[in-house]
């Protein structure tokens, strides 16, 4: 199990191509403590979500290792399906399950997977639900819910498998701008109470409040790893700098 | 001209010795239902096997059920039956060969239905195929993100949004089969379109025996319709994609 010495998420080394000549992710060291919260930013296309998608193997890689809580992921050894019940996953669209209720989203799994009993899965969902204040909407189905709701019934799906670890690729940018706060604040919530998070996002008043660390990634590569305050105001590198200005005042370039 | 119809012909003796002509289409509509239900279980069951194999992330997999389906779809359903029928008996090892052609039971039933049910499943595979490939992708991945291993992630999620969206087009196939049936008069099942042929022969009334038949195939046709109708409606999830026509 973990202890703080070791890392809940650890890469060493990780290469990745798309094909043979797009070199995605190069050489990728990073390591994320428990209770940590990380939040990686970067111009499009520089591989976010690869990077955050490579943690539980949704995207394999060709080189290097990957290590969550002490396993390591991108062993063939390794039962990849009970370590993806200890990661959470959440995604820029949802992908909420439209054909099942909004209770049914979040028991499907610890019943399926974990083999829960489902009075107890459902108690647990309804904790959940009430979290992230949706408790009113647990016989809903995702179409008819906006979308800073699904996102909320996203997050309390993947925190129904109590996972060590939560992970969030762009979880606002496909919200209209009144909802984004809605999900933010559970995510503040989430980080509080002591949770792992690696947060793919650029909400930057997110990670100036909420994250230990901000790291910056730029074709591939991780040019920065700061303390949110260092790295907004005094960031290392020509692109993060760029990058910046671009992000906070994308007026006025 | 005058059509002379002499729709009492339906309750008069046959002259096959078999009792009044109604008989006969009624044994033909019971050949025609057990051959078009077998095969269409036959075609669901394999169809859906043959069409999730179709996109597994493994390619041998993937391969074999591209070639299942070229096969089946291009060759007539005749000539299937015929094969089926006349061919596969001498292929096989000599016993088998000998038990199919003398002791097997119904020998004209069964090769109809499961030949019905092989081409179909070709048809079948097609649509559950792009009813799987319909579905965004971030459904697989989102099951698979939460632990669910990938049979799960079919049965769980993916199987039972994709046959949401594929009940209309099912439900043309699934018509088509019992159209697809007449079919095995050519190897001599009595379904309904060789009793009709009996009729016509024996009779002489062409019109009255095609009016029938031709009523009865209607009345299967709009209860198939009406019975998938109820299923898509039954199904139907509030603002998913297929539920919310
Ligand atoms: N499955 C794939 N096959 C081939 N190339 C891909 C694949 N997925 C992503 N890429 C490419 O890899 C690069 C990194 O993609 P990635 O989605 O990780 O970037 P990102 O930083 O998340 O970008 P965005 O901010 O647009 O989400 C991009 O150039 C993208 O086009
Ligand atoms: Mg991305």
């Amino acid at each position: 199990m973990n202890t703080d010495a070791s890392p809940m998420i650890r890469f060493v080394n990780v290469n990745k191509w798309y094909g043979r000549d797009h070199h995605v992710l190069k050489n990728i060291n990073l390591e994320v403590r428990q209770g940590e919260v990380v939040v990686v930013c970067g111009p499009s296309g520089s591989g976010k979500s690869t990077l955050i998608r490579t943690i539980n193997q949704l995207e394999p890689i060709n080189n290097g290792e990957i290590w969550v809580d002490g396993i390591r992921a991108n062993d063939p050894r390794t039962n990849i399906n009970k370590l993806r019940e200890e990661v959470g996953f959440v995604f820029q669209h949802f992908n909420l399950y439209p054909h099942l209720s909004v209770l049914d989203n979040i028991t499907l799994a610890p019943i399926q997977v974990k083999k829960i009993p489902k009075d107890l899965a459902e108690r647990t969902a309804m904790e959940l639900l009430e979290r992230v204040g949706l408790a009113n909407k647990k016989d809903a189905y995702p179409a008819n819910l906006s979308g800073g709701q699904q996102q909320r019934v996203a997050i309390a799906r993947g925190l129904a498998m109590n996972p060590q670890v939560m992970l969030f690729d762009e979880p606002t940018s496909a919200l209209d701008p009144e909802m984004i706060g809605e999900v933010l604040a559970v995510m503040k919530q989430l980080a509080e109470s002591g949770m792992t998070m690696m947060v793919v996002t650029h909400e930057m008043g997110f990670a100036r409040e909420v994250a230990d660390r901000v790291v910056f990634l730029d074709q591939g590569v991780i040019l920065e790893d700061a303390k949110p305050e260092q790295f907004f105001t005094d960031p290392q590198t020509d692109r993060a700098k760029q990058f910046l200005r671009q992000i906070l005042a994308p007026m006025h370039q | 001209m005058t059509l002379n119809l002499n729709w009492g012909i339906l309750l008069e003796e046959s002259a096959t010795g078999d009792g009044p002509y109604w008989t006969l289409l009624a044994t033909g509509l019971q050949w025609t239902l057990a051959t078009a239900l077998t095969g269409w279980v036959i075609a669901l069951l394999v169809g859906s096997i043959v069409g999730v194999l179709r996109t597994l992330p493994y390619r041998p997999l993937a391969l074999l059920g591209d070639i299942y389906v070229e096969v089946f779809r291009n060759i007539p359903l005749l000539v299937q039956l015929f094969f089926w029928f006349f061919v596969w008996p001498e292929v096989v090892p000599q016993e088998i060969g000998r038990w199919m052609k003398q002791d097997m039971p119904y020998p004209e039933f069964i090769t109809a239905a499961l030949g019905l049910g092989w081409f179909t499943a070709a048809r079948v595979a097609e649509q559950v195929k792009s009813g799987i490939l319909s579905l965004p992708r971030g459904q697989k991945n989102a099951a698979l993100a939460l632990g669910f291993s990938l049979p799960q992630t079919y049965r769980l999620v993916i199987l039972p949004q994709a046959f949401r969206v594929v009940i209309p087009p099912l439900t043309s196939e699934f018509m088509n089969i019992f159209k697809n049936s007449a079919a095995a008069l050519a190897i001599g099942l009595t379904e309904l379109t060789f009793q009709m042929k009996q009729m016509v022969e024996y009779s002489n009334e062409v019109i009255v025996s095609i009016a029938a038949v031709t009523t009865i195939y209607m009345t299967l046709a709009f209860a198939v319709n009406r019975g998938m109708a109820w299923l898509e409606k039954k199904a139907r999830v509030p603002g998913m994609i297929g539920g919310g026509r």
